[in-house]
């Protein structure tokens, strides 16, 4: 490229993301983020300088070849784009919604040094997207051949999908065992159709099946069938049935009628669509003031699902300050033009309940921050004498999950670690011969992306497990 | 899709159905419960598994009209299909051969789900009594099933229609006075019963395990709406439970959280009456 030209694509600015108004969209559950138009694409791929170090690969967690799919881009040519993307990446529309790439892909690129960062997830959704809208254009993928190996795979989330689809395209007959009545895993349950809408899900899972995967809903692994009948009927096993039990706050009324957990009030309006359809049957409390304690990304979904489901007041509660908020910059961002009211440095003692067992509030105390902590990050401490009451008649205890040890209790010959996730080497092998595992059961909560490169990983060792080729 | 085989009223809105589940069929065991989801956007629902073919992959539910689902549920017929049927769920009952005599004690629509567990205590080769209570004779279920396991079967209504006149609690305090030597209770029904006979037990210091019902939405233990205080702890029903030492269970806070969703029961139930019934169950 002529410095000339490289030039002219540094005076280019990152493109921004068109969005829904802030007043309208906090009380509905339409996409927050509208998509790029086709000519913002196009010039946004442009400020690509297609370095040589390809350091955005690097940052992908399933290394997705960036620079190819932004070339084709540039190029116009839109179904190479989707071909690159859809090979590397089994979920890109998940992906290119939830992915935080400003800690990865766009982290690493080279225009951030000196400005803003390729707007590579943006991109990624376009692509995604157009693949979607066009699918029926796009050349179907040839069909592997078949290897006559038999995978199982427990659990439909993130890791789940993305192994499914790599072992699929190997041609390993692939069978997926979810336990709820529906596919996606946290990204049905947990993630709100305001940052991922379903049809999205439906749609990448419709791409798997396809490929001939068979995804068998309302199969408990632990339960329906044990972790031995699986390695009795298939050839190997990967268990990515993630982390879903939550963690309690362990405060006097926990208990108390109107206190959830993020997983249960998520999974009310997400998976089962209480307070959202009219045909829904499941019951929600909505509230009119409600607490949500925490300050990760769940924390961002429960307090931007409250205020969308009617609460006059929808209210973050964490102990430390926004700069220590694990949430994504932009979740925070948009619960704010939401209206949600954030209590920083505060910290619940006390659910709090009137005479009926109903809650009203909560006890919290002021916190100030002071010495680093083993993880580095400042404790917070205590401001003595500084108790208050937080009135709010529905609290969501969003402080995290552990690993679900329904498979593992009913599998003693399972190692795990001593936090009970499974324990497994880098590829995912686990001390059982044929059985890998991946996601939040090995890594605890982590990211829907950091998952889907377990289950990217955990593919390639299983193929050499069975195969013994490398791909 | 889980196609309904059998379906015979026993009593006024309540309800035996046979299911094709032969997953469930094959695994599950005394104690163990099922999430069931009629139709999409239905609501999940827990039940207890009261009996099973494992040849034939059956299994047996019982259930009564209380909300709009049951109501709904209880308008299907055989040949008719459930959406979704998961488990078997929570852990099986401890059953063992216990020194002296095991007695169920079943309240309501409550006494199927005790049966498996009577069986179970009675093919361990106990002396197994059933205590059964229901308001009035009409109302009595599943009397010569638990006949079949036990050694005993006593009955109370509560207007003495049938049996002893009063509560299953009197009946136990015969038993008590007669001089059974009783090893372990398990009351199954309304949490007021299970409350009542675990504080009878309390002082006399005879064993007793509850099965608990509480509000589930995935019953796996990924979300907590089931959880109750046992021992000053939290505990998870569906997925530590269902049982636990009667002499234990926060009864008050329990039951109180049974009641979280009351207003939105009675107007689902209200809308179902208004519109779903005539519209087809659209519920």
């Amino acid at each position: 490229m002529s410095s000339e030209a490289v030039k002219k694509k540094m005076a280019n600015p990152r493109v921004h993301m068109p969005e829904l108004d802030a007043t309208v969209r906090s009380r509905n559950f339409e996409e927050v983020n509208q998509g790029l138009t086709y000519e913002q694409a196009i010039e946004e791929a442009a400020r690509c300088i297609q370095c040589k170090g390809r350091p955005c690969v690097e940052g992908c967690p399933v290394a997705v070849s960036i620079p190819e799919i932004l070339d084709a881009l540039v190029n116009e040519n839109l179904s190479e784009a989707a071909r690159i993307l859809q090979a590397d990446n089994a979920l890109p529309a998940v992906c290119g919604r939830v992915c935080p790439q400003e800690q990865q892909c766009e982290s690493k690129c080279v225009r951030g040094i000196k400005g803003d960062p390729v707007a590579i997830g943006y991109l990624e959704r376009f692509v995604a997207d157009w693949a979607m809208q066009h699918a029926s254009e796009l050349p179907a993928e040839a069909p592997a051949t078949a290897t006559g190996k038999k995978v199982a795979i427990v659990g439909c989330g993130p890791a789940g999908l993305t192994a499914a689809g790599s072992l699929a395209r190997q041609g390993h007959h692939v069978v997926i065992f979810e336990a709820l009545h529906d596919t996606g895993g946290v990204l049905r349950y947990g993630i709100p159709e305001f940052r991922l809408p379903k049809e999205i899900i439906d749609q990448e899972v419709a791409r798997l099946l396809d490929l001939g995967v068979t995804i068998e809903c309302n199969v408990i692994i632990g339960k329906t069938l044990t972790l031995a009948q699986l390695r009795a009927e298939f050839d190997a096993v990967f268990i990515a049935n993630g982390a879903g039990l939550p963690m309690m706050l362990n405060l006097p009324g926990e208990n108390l009628k109107g206190v959830y957990s993020a997983n249960e009030f998520l999974t009310r309006v997400n998976l089962m669509e209480a307070g959202r359809r009219d045909d829904s049957s499941t019951p929600i409390l909505t509230g009119d003031s409600v607490a949500v304690i925490g300050g990760g990304n769940t924390a961002m979904d429960c307090v931007r699902t409250a205020r969308r489901l009617g609460a006059g007041r929808a209210m973050i509660v964490y102990r430390r300050t926004e700069a220590e908020m694990p949430a994504r910059v932009e979740e925070i961002k948009h619960a704010k033009e939401e209206g949600i009211e954030f209590f920083l440095l505060t910290a619940p003692l006390e659910v709090k309940g009137d005479t009926e067992g109903w809650v009203n509030g909560l006890t919290c105390q002021q916190m100030e921050l002071g010495e680093p902590d083993d993880s580095g990050r400042r404790r917070p401490v205590p401001v003595p004498g500084s108790d208050f009451f937080l009135e709010a008649d529905v609290v969501v205890n969003a402080i995290g999950t552990r690993p679900n040890p329904l498979l593992t209790a009913a599998a003693p010959e399972l190692k795990l670690n001593r936090w009970g996730n499974i324990a497994c080497d880098e590829n995912g092998a686990t001390n059982l011969p044929g059985v890998f595992a991946g996601g939040d059961i090995v890594r605890g909560g982590a990211t829907v992306i950091l998952a889907m490169g377990d289950g990217k990983k955990a593919a390639s060792a299983i193929h050499r497990y069975l195969t013994g080729v490398n791909e | 899709m889980h196609k309904i085989l059998l379906k015979e009223m026993l009593a006024e809105r309540t309800w035996h159905m046979r299911l094709h589940a032969p997953l469930v069929a094959r695994k599950c065991e005394p104690g163990q419960f099922l999430m069931l989801r009629i139709r999409e956007n239905g609501e999940r629902i827990p039940l207890t598994i009261a009996d099973w073919d494992r040849n034939a992959g059956t299994i047996d539910i019982y259930f009564q009209e209380l909300g709009a689902t049951t109501h709904l549920l209880a308008t299907l017929s055989v040949g008719d299909s459930v959406r979704d049927v998961v488990g078997p769920l929570g852990n099986p009952s401890e059953i063992e051969k216990v020194p002296g005599t095991f007695v169920m004690v079943g309240g309501g629509f409550g006494i199927a789900a005790g049966y498996p567990v009577a069986r179970g205590f009675k093919e361990a080769g106990n002396r197994v009594v059933a205590v059964l209570g229901a308001r009035t004779k009409d109302l009595l279920i599943c009397e010569e099933m638990l006949k079949a396991v036990c050694d005993e079967v006593l009955v109370a209504t509560n207007d003495g229609s049938y049996g002893t006149q009063g509560v299953v609690s009197d009946v136990l305090r015969t038993l008590l006075e007669r001089g059974e030597d009783i090893s372990l209770v398990f009351p199954v029904g309304p949490p007021i019963m299970m409350k009542i006979i675990s504080g009878m037990t309390r002082p006399l210091g005879i064993k007793t395990v509850v099965s608990l019902n509480s509000v589930m939405v995935d019953g796996t233990g990924m979300c907590g709406s089931c959880r109750v205080t046992v021992g000053g702890k939290t505990r998870f029903v569906c997925s530590e439970g269902i049982d636990f030492d009667g002499h234990e269970v926060d009864w008050d806070e329990m039951m109180s959280r049974q009641k979280m969703y009351g207003t939105q029961e009675s107007e689902a139930l209200s809308n179902y009456h208004h519109n779903g019934a005539c519209m087809g169950g659209s519920l």
